[in-house]
């Protein structure tokens, strides 16, 4: 329990940080809080020995942020918040409710193992195997070779994204300020 | 979207050398040390990203291109498929097929090494052009923002 | 409940992500709850798999080197579950892709209706 307080700050930490960008009237601000959400999170990866999530996490966590501030910082208007009254109370309190009812049921279940106690029964059979091999980083060997379909629908899907972004983002049949035509 | 002053320029040149030699390196022991494929292929879009912001989006147009960013993400995607295809030398789909080693060295992965590269080049080149088409959208349409408003 | 507090903050993490995605009226603020919602699901499958062994410290799950010596049963008994990490290193990669989406659908209405106010976007038609 001693040496989980890191782990626990650090999610007290990222907990409020949520609250503060989503209730705060300033976009920016809210927009550097997430920052602040992701860079928490990629620290408490590390307390939970996972250096690959803390590599990929912060840098995707700073693009993450400038893609946000782009869409923050227009050029014609100061962004500010439209506050309109909705029945917050009502829809808050059945969220939370709902949410922690969820999560009781899923506590008396009998495959949810507490904390720090995981069942394990493939990744002792990946680790028993993988050991033996060539392969040092084990989560290189889970992801490349026990489990490549995996990441074949992942590059799939990163692919298609992408492809998405271009499609929204080529304007067709319309000129350009200086007078040359798109070629899209 | 206006580039910043030569004193910006000539340091991100000069970072974007570092960057893409650490990206490199994050990559290639990916069986080795902590990374792999997707950690070193955002590192890799993240020093893309900082010549972008640097240098305008108007000039990486001319100097890199969507076109370039393109062709790369599909070399990579096709690559991937490629090494996987390859498995079936060896009896099965993704089999891991090349010598393998025990020990630290560089070539002891099999065919893993190879998928990495596949991998950053497909998550790497994606990332860049999807930014680079997003910076770029705001240059030409600059003067028509104030009149596609609907009010 | 002890044992079972990083989920529960975990879960709270998720809670606020909703919150903001049924309540707000912001687009941006809709995109925050989205981000939110995907962080809170990628930190909760990565707590399932961390261990806390008896004797001695939990190991990320990479083979020590020869100069420190560690068994294999030990290293067996100590090391974290790599299954979870390793599918959440592509989730998070993933996540970059479909934040850059949202964010160019969100350019989109923003050019077209000249706001981001969701009850604005309702009314007009373009």
């Amino acid at each position: 329990m001693a040496d989980l307080v890191p782990l626990y700050m650090l999610l007290a930490f990222v907990l409020i940080a949520g609250i503060i960008a989503v209730e705060t009237h300033d976009l920016l601000s809210s927009v550097l809080c997430m920052g602040a959400v992701g860079f928490g999170l990629s620290l408490a990866e590390m307390v939970l020995k996972a250096p690959d999530l803390v590599l990929a996490g912060v840098v995707v966590e700073v693009f993450a942020l400038v893609l946000l501030i782009r869409i923050v910082i227009t050029r014609q208007e100061a962004p500010e918040e439209f506050v309109e009254n909705t029945p917050t109370v009502a829809l808050t309190g059945g969220i939370i409710l709902s949410i922690f009812i969820g999560m009781l049921i899923c506590f008396q279940s009998t495959g949810f193992t507490p904390f720090g106690q995981p069942l394990m029964n493939m990744g002792r059979a990946y680790l028993e195997e993988g050991v033996t091999q060539g392969v040092q980083n084990q989560v290189t060997a889970v992801l490349l070779d026990y489990r490549a379909y995996d990441t074949l629908g992942e590059v799939t899907v990163i692919f298609t994204a992408i492809m998405g972004c271009y499609a929204l983002l080529r304007r067709q049949g319309e000129k350009e300020i200086e007078g040359n035509d798109t070629n899209s | 979207m206006r580039g910043m002053t030569l004193i910006v320029k000539t340091t991100a040149g000069v970072l974007l050398g570092f960057i893409a030699l650490f990206g490199l390196h994050v990559v290639v022991t990916g069986h080795i040390e902590p990374g792999g494929g997707f950690a070193g292929g955002v590192i890799l879009a993240a020093g893309l990203l900082l010549m972008v912001l640097a240098f305008g989006a108007d000039e990486m147009r001319e100097r890199l291109g969507e076109r370039l960013a393109v062709i790369w993400e599909s070399v990579g995607a096709i690559g991937f498929l490629v090494v996987a295809l390859l498995g079936f030398i060896a009896g099965a789909f993704f089999s891991n097929f090349l010598p393998r080693a025990t020990g630290f060295e560089l070539f002891a992965g099999g065919s893993i090494p190879f998928a990495d590269i596949a991998i950053a080049l497909n998550v790497g080149a994606g990332l860049f052009g999807a930014f680079l088409m997003l910076a770029a959208y705001r240059t030409a349409r600059g003067k028509d923002q104030t009149e596609g408003r609907g009010e | 409940m002890e044992a079972y507090l990083p989920y529960i903050l975990c879960v709270g993490l998720f809670a606020i992500g909703l919150y903001a995605i049924a309540v707000k009226k912001n687009l941006i603020k809709i995109i925050i709850g989205i981000i939110l919602i995907h962080h809170s699901t990628n930190l909760f499958l990565v707590l399932v798999g961390f261990r806390l062994p008896e004797n001695g410290s939990p190991l990320a799950p990479v083979k020590p080197a020869p100069h420190e010596q560690i068994s294999k049963a030990e290293f067996l008994a100590r090391s974290v579950d790599p299954v979870p990490q390793a599918l959440m290193l592509t989730s998070i990669v993933i996540g970059l892709s479909i934040t850059a989406l949202i964010v160019v659908i969100a350019i989109r209405l923003h050019e077209k209706y000249g706001t981001y106010d969701l009850t604005k976007i309702r009314e007009l038609r373009g």
